[in-house]
């Protein structure tokens, strides 16, 4: 067993767990991020809404209250150092009676007390003038000019990639099987791959974040998996809003939304339904009536015929439905950063500096290093190039001539691109989430094959090790004489 | 065995045109006594042969070695009897020929001795050519 | 970035591109390009490694690498037509512009006198059919799994269960037992299978696979490798009958649950027709754009590939004639609507003055019904009528009218399908 040693051991290569690694990169620390997984991004972090939260939703004295906004505040500086996808097209909550109507006057005000910006009441006629079709019942809505829409992978790839080119070691597929504690104090943690000793524990599993907890025998909280279900639709209507429609909240949940994607498409979803089982991120036929039904409400007419996919998330939903920052009170050094649904993805980076106060409470020197380099290097993306750049490419890497994606144009230079980054892809629906190849219409039905046979070749692995996401998604076996042999007693 | 035994009754859907007629052939002693419900000539001609000696044609692929591809597609130049084709398939997934091969070329001669050969049925050039 | 003339551009590579290719030449076409987006032309034939292509057209029962190889030679022999392979259209512009990019060439801008959109379809996926359950690896459309198995040499699993009984479905569930794989079920939403009869005996029954019709994957199992599917019956109105669920264990699904026309690059150009998908045309597949032809799948998904290759010469021919200025401008167009029983017709116009002598319609029935009468009438003036012995949704009724017989005049022609004495709803 190695036993390698380290400042900071994070659990859990999410948004949370990516946003805290790149924000204690900024200092003289030995961080290594452990994600039990094939790739960052995995859990809840890659099924939600991807959107940034003005913030006028949360409870002003809570931690979502608080972090919302900040976040929010957060990524409007950092999308451009990490070359995120984010879209800052604004949100709307829509009213349809005096009941909701007058909910939205308390978001106003709620949102007020938080710090969000320019928020602004719109009549029914202003609103409709904007988003032509919605429903014509619709009386009023809350307009958040500071909302957006983010790329959720490609944010986590962001924070991740940074945090890896200022020092960070990520470690995938190596899961926690264990903390060791040692007089009340964390000082490690068991993998497959041996211990790792490490001074803080910082806990951002997510949906099993109360596992973690429990394996330093912390059963302060528990973490229930609350399934929301989407349908992404085709770019082709993607016209059909302009912004981020939200219905009036109830009280457990933001509702069932229709938005525009950062990428041009159109999503409805999600619906809210507590789970038993953490594993189970499966569309049923009930979720999907009822994010239809729900959208309808507000956009009755909907292009069911263009949808092209239909994922499930699992909220990791807390006791008390706060988010849970702080040092373990029964294991010293471990650090909770659990709890965290929405407006979670929006919260991260102002999660992560928080994590850093309580580590500094806690007794860790947080020195910074004059090397640290905020920005990423902007991505080669083919499909938002210019005629010009696009020549300019090829000239220099016949690769980004061969378009291998064809729904979204997307390049063999891209995907040998990506796959060779910090962080790079190993899995087919790694790279699609970095490069967006096998998300259009034909969902990878062109070009599935042809990128397993990249993976294959760059990787260095035969065809058949290649995944299509998770550790044993294998994808083909060999037609290998022998493998392929039937036993003929079993035909007629 | 007495002659109940050998006496067996077969439902067939005829392939020979869309009407996709279902018809019925009785077989006694190998011979067969009565047909139903096929509607033309050429429907119980079919029937007649598929239930005394059925045939297809088998297509499927071979390994090439230094080909562009690494498959080589391939026909049987005549039908092949319909309960040899898992058999044939099987003997075929053991067989490697080198490129290049020309659509129209017995890539393999008289498979399983039954006196039909394996067809190219496309052109695969060798690598580097 | 080079810039190139040509009187004709192709778009695709497959049948319908060659054929358009070859007679463009044939009617005059000086110079001709195919762009083809795989590493070689032929289109999705080169995996349909089965036999029974060319039957109307070669008269003879020829594999999809054969058929295409035919087209293929004679494209290749002749200089008048450049073929570039490897390449994807970026843009089609409708002064007849197109941007197009290879790893050789790197960005090529070209003009054509005459474009003719020839991209064929692609599968419906999943998604579009919104199947429930998880998302493991395993689920394949049958037509990507069809290259693995046929092309590049690996399989997609050894218990499979196919759902959809088109014929990709049924020809791929016939390939993947002489693979080695234990085919489950054929699994199929309609009372009946859209596929040729031939294929359903050939492929399921001779192999004992079960073909459960009025069924449905109701969900998938399986973490990260699919484990097996929930099948369920389902009633008139395809929803699924409680009760009636049943599971089967495979590690492999195969959808086979529709084609699409592949019209993102015609889209914003041309009319598209709502219920073909694809772009509507006029005798001489002329879109609604002036210009631009459209041949085989890409505006009609056909059932023979026989009738994509004669959609292919059409197209080809009346685009080298357009690119050449012989091509008369329309003095009149009458639409062709498809009426009762019928679910699409090809062409949607007619245009005078014809060159063609007579027009052929390429028809799908709505439902399966046996002893119809099939009339094309313009008002109460009956152009065509004809008994059909039977009329499935997945075999194209293909008629001739004469010409002549069509009146000129403004009034739309449509076309029905009716039962018969005797005739009917078959199941």
């Amino acid at each position: 067993m190695s036993a390698e040693s380290t400042d900071v051991v994070i659990i859990g290569g999410g948004i949370v767990g990516s946003a805290i690694a790149r924000e204690l990169s900024r200092y003289q620390l030995a961080v290594i991020l452990l994600e039990a997984e094939t790739d960052v991004a995995m859990g809840t972090s890659k099924a939600n809404s991807a959107i940034l939260h003005a913030g006028f939703d949360a409870k002003p004295g809570t931690w979502k209250g608080k972090l919302n906004v900040r976040g929010n505040h957060l990524y409007h500086q950092l999308w451009q150092d990490l070359s995120l996808d984010v879209d800052w097209m604004g949100s709307l909550v829509v009213a349809k009676d005096d009941a909701e109507q007058a909910t939205i006057e308390e978001l106003l005000a709620r949102g007020n007390q938080n710090g969000v910006p320019n928020l602004e009441i719109l009549s029914a006629d202003q609103l409709l003038e904007r988003e032509p079709n919605l429903a014509t019942d619709v009386t009023g809505a809350l307009w958040a000019p500071s909302a957006g829409v983010v790329c959720p992978f490609g944010a986590v790839f962001g924070f991740i990639e940074n945090a890896i080119r200022n020092g960070v070691t990520l470690l995938r597929e190596c899961p926690v099987q264990g903390i060791v504690i040692d007089n009340g104090r964390v000082v490690g943690v068991v993998t497959p791959h041996g211990v790792i000793r490490a001074r803080f524990i910082i806990n951002a599993a997510g949906i099993q974040a109360d596992a973690v907890a429990r394996m330093a025998g912390d059963n302060s909280f528990t973490i229930h998996p609350r399934k929301g279900e989407y349908i992404l639709f085709d770019k082709t209507v993607r016209q059909l809003v302009n912004t981020v429609i939200f219905p009036t909240p109830s009280k457990v949940s933001k509702g069932i939304l229709v938005s525009p994607t950062v990428h041009g498409n159109l999503f409805i979803g999600p619906d809210a339904e507590d789970v038993a089982d953490k594993d189970d991120v499966s569309t049923t036929a009930a979720g999907m009536e009822r994010v239809i039904n729900g959208a309808r409400r507000i956009v009755p007419q909907l292009p069911l015929a263009a949808a092209i996919t239909e994922f499930s998330g699992l909220r990791a939903a807390s006791g008390d439905g706060d988010f849970i920052l702080r040092e373990s009170e029964t294991a010293k050094g471990l650090i909770h950063a659990a709890g965290i649904q929405s407006p979670g993805f929006t919260a991260a980076p102002a999660i992560a500096e928080v994590i850093a106060d309580i580590l500094r409470e806690a007794g860790l020197a947080l020195i910074e290093k004059a090397e640290f380099n905020p920005v990423n290097p902007p991505r080669r993306v083919f499909r938002e190039m210019s005629w010009q750049e696009r020549a300019e490419i090829v000239a220099r890497d016949p690769l980004f001539g061969r378009v291998i994606c064809r729904c979204e144009t997307v390049t063999e230079g891209e995907i040998v691109a990506t796959i060779h980054s910090p962080c790079g892809a190993v899995t087919v629906d790694g790279v699609k989430r970095r490069t967006r190849a096998g998300t259009g219409r034909c969902q990878g039905g062109f070009c599935g094959p042809r990128v397993t046979a990249i993976i294959s070749r760059e990787l260095g692995i035969p065809v058949t090790a290649v995944r299509k996401d998770g550790i044993h998604s294998f994808l083909f076996s060999d037609k290998l004489p022998g493998v392929c042999e039937v036993s003929t007693d079993e035909q007629p | 065995m007495n002659n109940q035994e050998q006496k067996a009754s077969k439902r067939l859907t005829c392939i020979v045109c869309p009407m996709s007629c279902v018809g019925e052939v009785e077989i006694a002693d190998n011979q067969i006594v009565r047909m139903v419900g096929f509607t033309c000539k050429r429907g119980q001609e079919y029937a007649k042969n598929e239930v005394t000696a059925p045939k297809r044609v088998l297509t499927t692929t071979i390994r090439i070695s230094k080909g562009v591809l690494p498959l080589l597609p391939v026909v049987s130049q005549t039908p092949l009897p319909k309960e040899k084709i898992i058999e044939c398939a099987r003997c075929l997934a053991n067989i490697t020929v080198k490129a290049p091969v020309r659509e129209g070329d017995a890539v393999y001669k008289d498979i399983l001795g039954l006196g039909v050969d394996m067809i190219a049925s496309r052109d695969i050039e060798a690598v580097g050519k | 970035m080079s810039s190139l003339k040509f009187d004709v551009a192709v778009i695709g590579g497959g049948p319908a591109g060659l054929a358009a290719a070859l007679s463009a030449r044939t009617a005059g076409a000086k110079d001709v390009l195919v762009i083809e987006r795989d590493r070689e032309l032929g289109g999705i034939l080169q995996q349909c490694i089965h036999n029974g292509f060319g039957l109307h057209r070669f008269h003879e029962e020829l594999t999809g690498p054969t058929y295409s190889g035919r087209f293929i030679r004679q494209v290749k022999a002749d200089a008048g037509i450049t073929v570039w392979e490897d390449t994807l259209v970026l843009e089609v512009r409708n002064d007849k512009t197109i941007w197009a990019i290879n790893p050789q060439q790197g960005l090529i801008g070209i003009t054509a006198k005459a474009v003719v959109f020839a991209m064929g379809c692609r599968e419906r996926t999943r998604g579009a059919i919104r199947i429930p359950g998880l998302r493991p690896a395993g689920i394949f459309t049958a037509g990507a799994a069809q290259r693995m198995v046929n092309m590049e040499g690996y399989i997609t699993g050894k218990k499979i269960v196919v759902l959809g009984s088109g014929d990709i479905g049924l020809i791929m569930a016939r390939r993947m037992t002489l693979e080695g794989a234990k085919v489950q079920a054929v699994v199929e939403l309609l009372p009946y299978s859209n596929g040729l009869t031939r294929n359903v005996v050939q492929c399921l029954e001779d192999f004992g696979i079960p073909l459960h019709l009025s069924h449905t994957v109701s969900f998938i199992h399986g973490k990260d490798k699919i484990t097996g599917v929930t099948v369920a019956a389902v009633d008139q109105d395809r929803n699924i009958i409680p009760g009636t669920e049943f599971e089967l264990d495979c590690d492999c699904l195969l959808l086979s649950v529709g084609l699409i026309p592949e019209n993102e690059l015609s889209r914003g150009i041309v009319d598209l027709d709502g219920l073909t998908s694809g772009p509507t045309v006029n005798q001489y597949r002329q879109t609604s754009y002036d210009g631009f032809f459209a041949a085989g799948n890409v505006v009609h998904v056909h059932d023979l590939v026989d009738f994509v290759s004669e959609e292919g010469d059409i197209a080809g021919k009346f685009a080298a004639l357009y690119a050449q200025g012989k091509l008369p401008t329309a003095t009149n167009v009458v639409a062709v609507k498809a009426g009762q029983g019928i679910r699409t017709v090809v062409p949607q116009r007619i245009s005078w003055p014809d060159s063609s002598g007579k027009v052929r319609l390429f028809m799908r029935a709505q439902e399966p019904a046996v002893r119809v009468k099939l009339k094309i009438a313009a008002g109460e003036d009956v152009l065509v009528e004809r008994q059909l012995p039977i009329a499935r949704p997945g075999e194209m009724i293909v008629v001739d009218v004469p010409f002549d017989k069509i009146p000129d005049c403004t009034q739309e022609i449509s076309v029905t399908l009716q039962a018969v004495q005797g005739g009917g709803l078959r199941e």
